[in-house]
């Protein structure tokens, strides 16, 4: 049996769900379903993620870790259950995707910057044709993110012109311009060397210490353990596991250990 | 060797250039605006508008430029739309190259990586924003090679307009080769002509590519 089928409260306690977030809960996913074709890839995840929490997700490949998060943006839909975000309803038909995009903020493995705009025009371009921002102060708050992400000085420079670890922070930097109340990162480190880890992962930790709720898929675990307030191990398209670091130290279940032994 | 032919023959035929010139940019100005249409009906979100636009680049990639000229100019007639020849030529080659351009660029289109639509839709555009603003800009430099290439067509193709009496370089030729019967001479020259005209464009489109190819080794 997994733990995922035996009584919520009695998987809360064994730390195997993920409890209410202690604050005021900013994301709520609640028994979310997701299949893609007939391949079940999330089945009955719940968590939350309060404001100003940061959250890491670990698990293997495949343990649908990553489709969590993109169905937390509804760049999937899902097939049952419900997500909340900042009080907007994803999983509604007719959830109005702009006020929710504006309040989350994704960053992925792959930087996805536009390749054709320098960085500054990178960052400014939603500010001004989304958020309607005037130039000039469309200007000042991406010279302020880019300072925050140590990279003013690039602020002409394309991304073509960048190392990976300096693209992945102008990837969030474009994200954080847009003063989203979630930031989700989907394993933004998994592309770069354990040098450009360093820095990206830095510039995360600074938004954690500032207060940004954000939610995080990483295989890095000594960073989960040392940032994260909570950890969720998923496994099998479900939430194994929860608890604070110190589970890292003392997995409960065989799978969390296997994966734990296996991994570093 | 060049018997009766002179140098006022050549100058007509130096002259038709420019109308061959003028039929080129209409058809391509107009299937330009005509393929955008069809590009973005091609990527529609709605279905049938989607299906509309395979029907159509289906059916007109299927039709030779020949016979729409004919349906233009001479059908067209029939029902009391007597169209001067440069425009039923302009308005047959605009509804034949849109069906074309508007598939390469609908090619050029979906080639752009799936994430940079991601990324743009995260950030809250509208999709008509995310092709405007990020695809569009960068599908038009994939799209040069491509779209130059098929200029070279079209300027090949206005020829055909002088079957219905557009008088343009080919029919140029066929004006002085009727009066001189010298074929093997103006027909050369002709091609010499259309030669020099396709020819920078040609090494223009592949220089073009081969830079495209390099950006992106």
């Amino acid at each position: 049996m997994s733990p995922i089928d035996s009584p919520v409260a009695e998987r809360v306690r064994a730390g195997e769900v993920a409890p209410p977030a202690a604050g005021e809960a900013i994301v709520r996913l609640h028994d979310v379903y997701k299949s893609f074709g007939s391949n079940p890839v999330l089945k009955g995840v719940s968590f939350e993620v309060a404001k100003g929490e940061m959250i890491a997700i670990i698990g293997a490949s495949g343990s649908g870790k990553s489709t969590a998060l993109r169905c937390i943006d509804r760049l999937e839909s899902i097939d049952r259950g419900t997500i909340e975000v900042a009080g907007i309803r994803v999983d509604s038909p007719s959830v109005d995707l702009k006020r929710l995009r504006l309040e989350v903020g994704i960053v992925f493995q792959s930087y996805n910057l536009f390749p054709h705009l320098t960085v500054e025009e990178n960052i400014m371009l939603a500010l001004r044709h989304v958020k309607k921002l005037p130039r000039s102060q469309a200007h000042e708050v991406s010279l302020r993110v880019l300072d925050q992400v140590g990279l003013k000085q690039k602020a002409d420079a394309y991304p073509e012109q960048l190392s990976g670890g300096q693209q992945q922070r102008v990837a969030i930097a474009r994200s954080l311009a847009m003063s989203p109340k979630v930031m989700l990162f989907d394993e933004v480190t998994s592309a770069l060397d354990p040098q450009l880890t360093g820095e990206v992962l830095r510039v995360m930790e600074d938004l954690a210490a500032g207060g940004m709720t954000m939610l995080l898929v990483t295989h890095e675990m000594a960073f989960a353990k040392r940032v994260a307030d909570r950890i969720i191990y998923m496994h099998q398209g479900k939430v194994w596991e929860t608890g604070s670091g110190d589970m890292l130290d003392a997995p409960r279940t065989p799978e969390l250990k296997a994966f734990l032994d296996n991994g570093l | 060797m060049f018997g009766s032919f002179t140098l006022t023959h050549l100058l007509y035929l130096f002259t038709s250039i420019g109308w061959t010139l003028v039929l080129s940019a209409l058809a391509f100005a107009l299937g330009a605006l005509g393929g955008f249409g069809v590009l973005l009906a091609r990527i529609s979100p709605r279905p049938w508008l989607r299906w509309l636009a395979v029907v159509y680049i289906e059916c007109i990639q299927g039709i030779p430029l020949l016979i729409l000229l004919f349906i233009v100019y001479f059908g067209l007639s029939v029902y009391g739309f007597q169209l001067p020849s440069l425009v039923a030529a302009g308005l047959a080659m605009m509804v034949y190259v849109s069906a074309y351009l508007g598939d390469i660029w609908r090619g050029c289109v979906e080639a752009m990586p799936k994430p940079q639509w991601e990324a743009a839709e995260c950030l809250a555009f509208s999709r008509w924003q995310t092709l405007r603003l990020v695809i569009i800009p960068q599908a038009v430099r994939l799209s040069l090679p491509p779209t130059v290439g098929f200029l070279v067509q079209i300027i090949k193709m206005t020829s055909l307009a002088s079957v219905i009496g557009f008088v343009e370089l080919t029919r140029a030729g066929q004006i002085i080769n009727n009066s001189i019967f010298q074929p093997f001479l103006i027909f050369s020259i002709v091609g010499a002509f259309y030669f020099a005209l396709c020819y920078p464009l040609s090494r223009w489109s592949e220089a073009m590519e081969n830079k495209l190819n390099v950006a992106n080794r």
